[in-house]
């Protein structure tokens, strides 16, 4: 018995001791926060997407405030919130435009055609490693939502098959990037309304047989690019968006319907 | 006393690892070995923690437990001073060296609870150490998991760069197998020392 109270009494003075030390440690040792940090943080969406490269938001503020991360480094805030940083921390930012996620695959269920019925986890990645997917054409989008998945805000939704970005509510994250398998998504400017939405590298004779939307590499749009901004990457076309001026005339004269206007919602 | 410390450091190291032969410590081993800096940044951190808790603990054992008796509370006084201590040690460090608190600061909250601690105080007690064999033990034995977990870094990086590793081996399975090569080879050490 003696054993028992002796052992509480000494476990709780320890414990006493201990906390209160803790206590008085925490007041003799406190550390001002920097204020410009807590001003800027929030300021910073909070989302901890991790998307910067940083653990946290918390973390890229104080970044911020030391000048080793850039005021615009978090891809998620906007222009407003970039100007209000800039402006608590008495430096310019020029003007820069908002990307957004485009998902470069346009074969949904109704013009690309299957190899075999597949039935097993519903996953990009993991049906990429039979046979490369079940559909015939090894480039295309699954439709199973890894990006769906990865995104934080939302801004992915799966329409017949494909994932599709929705550009009001995509954030510039990045994040759907790494998780596409296919690797279908990149980032553009949001104000370049026209993209080749095929990454096919087959020979434009296969890529027609597996679906009826995919570029078959007939260059006719880069000769209709009065800008130069068309260029073939083997039997693929592709769009600089920084030479692009979106004329449409590329559109116009593509046979498959791969470069197509992305609509404004 | 030189054969005796020389005895005790290599077979702390080598012979009885803490991570590669004891098996101690491995989740911070598997968790922050992902590049050199932060496993040098870790091993620093779980270094000073031995010695420091290694000192502490000693202290608690033979003036606080033994004259009172209550021995078997050791494991769970050891975890709260220990606890208490990293606390403390943190918030001086943030006051008083911010150089020593940014490479250090993240990883001391991590390893305050670590077996890997609790283990050198309680092996300092059951060796019967006295008190400066007991923080140089503690010493020794940090050393060692920093040398295990620095080691493991060097070789996730290599193999990250340019193995090329099976897909479905990719990320933790492969190196998972690698901590068990690398154990397996310090297994050899053993009888280093008589």
């Amino acid at each position: 018995m003696n054993e028992i109270i002796l052992s509480t009494i000494i476990l709780g003075l320890m414990g006493i001791v201990f906390g209160a030390g803790l206590a008085v440690a925490s007041k003799i040792f406190a550390v001002e926060e920097n204020e410009l940090a807590v001003k800027v943080r929030a300021l910073l969406p909070g989302a901890n997407c991790g998307a910067c490269g940083y653990p946290g938001c918390d973390n890229l503020a104080a970044a911020i405030v030391d000048g080793t991360a850039r005021v615009f480094d978090c891809p998620v805030s906007n222009e407003a919130v970039v100007s209000q940083i800039a402006e608590i921390l008495g430096v310019q930012v020029k003007n820069t435009v908002r990307e957004v996620a485009r998902v470069l695959c346009s074969g949904n269920c109704e013009v690309s055609s299957n190899k075999f019925l597949y039935d097993g986890i519903k996953d990009c990645s993991a049906v990429t490693q039979i046979f490369g997917g079940f559909k015939s054409c090894y480039y295309g989008c699954l439709g199973f939502g890894n990006c769906q998945k990865a995104c934080p805000f939302g801004a992915i939704n799966l329409d017949k098959g494909i994932a599709i970005v929705d550009e009001n509510k995509c954030k510039a994250c990045g994040l759907c990037v790494k998780a596409c398998p296919k690797m279908l998504i990149t980032m553009v400017p949001v104000n370049k309304r026209y993209l080749v939405f095929c990454k096919s590298k087959d020979k434009g004779a296969t890529t027609k047989k597996y679906c009826t939307v995919g570029c078959i590499g007939c260059t006719r749009c880069v000769k209709a690019c009065a800008y130069n901004a068309i260029t073939m990457e083997g039997p693929l076309s592709k769009i600089d968006p920084c030479l692009c001026t979106n004329c449409g005339e590329c559109e116009k004269v593509c046979p498959t319907h791969s470069i197509v206007k992305i609509s404004e919602k | 006393m030189f054969e005796q410390i020389a005895t005790s450091f290599i077979s702390a190291i080598l012979i009885e690892n803490f991570v590669l032969v004891r098996f101690l410590g491995i989740c911070p081993f598997l968790g922050v070995s992902k590049s050199l800096s932060t496993a040098t940044g870790m091993g620093g951190a779980v270094v000073f923690v031995m010695a420091l808790s290694s000192a502490i603990t000693w202290l608690t054992q033979y003036y606080i437990l033994e004259p009172l008796g209550i021995e078997f509370l050791q494991t769970l006084t050891f975890i709260l001073v220990i606890a208490a201590l990293v606390q403390l040690v943190e918030l001086i460090l943030k006051k008083t060296s911010r150089v020593l608190y940014n490479s250090l600061g993240v990883y001391l909250p991590l390893i305050t609870t670590n077996c890997a601690i609790l283990a050198v105080c309680i092996i300092n007690i059951q060796k019967g150490f006295d008190f400066i064999n007991a923080v140089l033990y503690g010493t020794f034995a940090g050393m060692g998991f920093t040398l295990a977990i620095v080691l493991f870094a060097g070789i996730r990086e290599r193999m990250e760069l340019f193995s090329d590793i099976p897909e479905n081996l990719r990320g933790f399975p492969i190196s998972l197998i690698a901590a068990s090569l690398v154990s397996l080879a310090f297994f050899g050490f053993q009888g280093l020392v008589k």
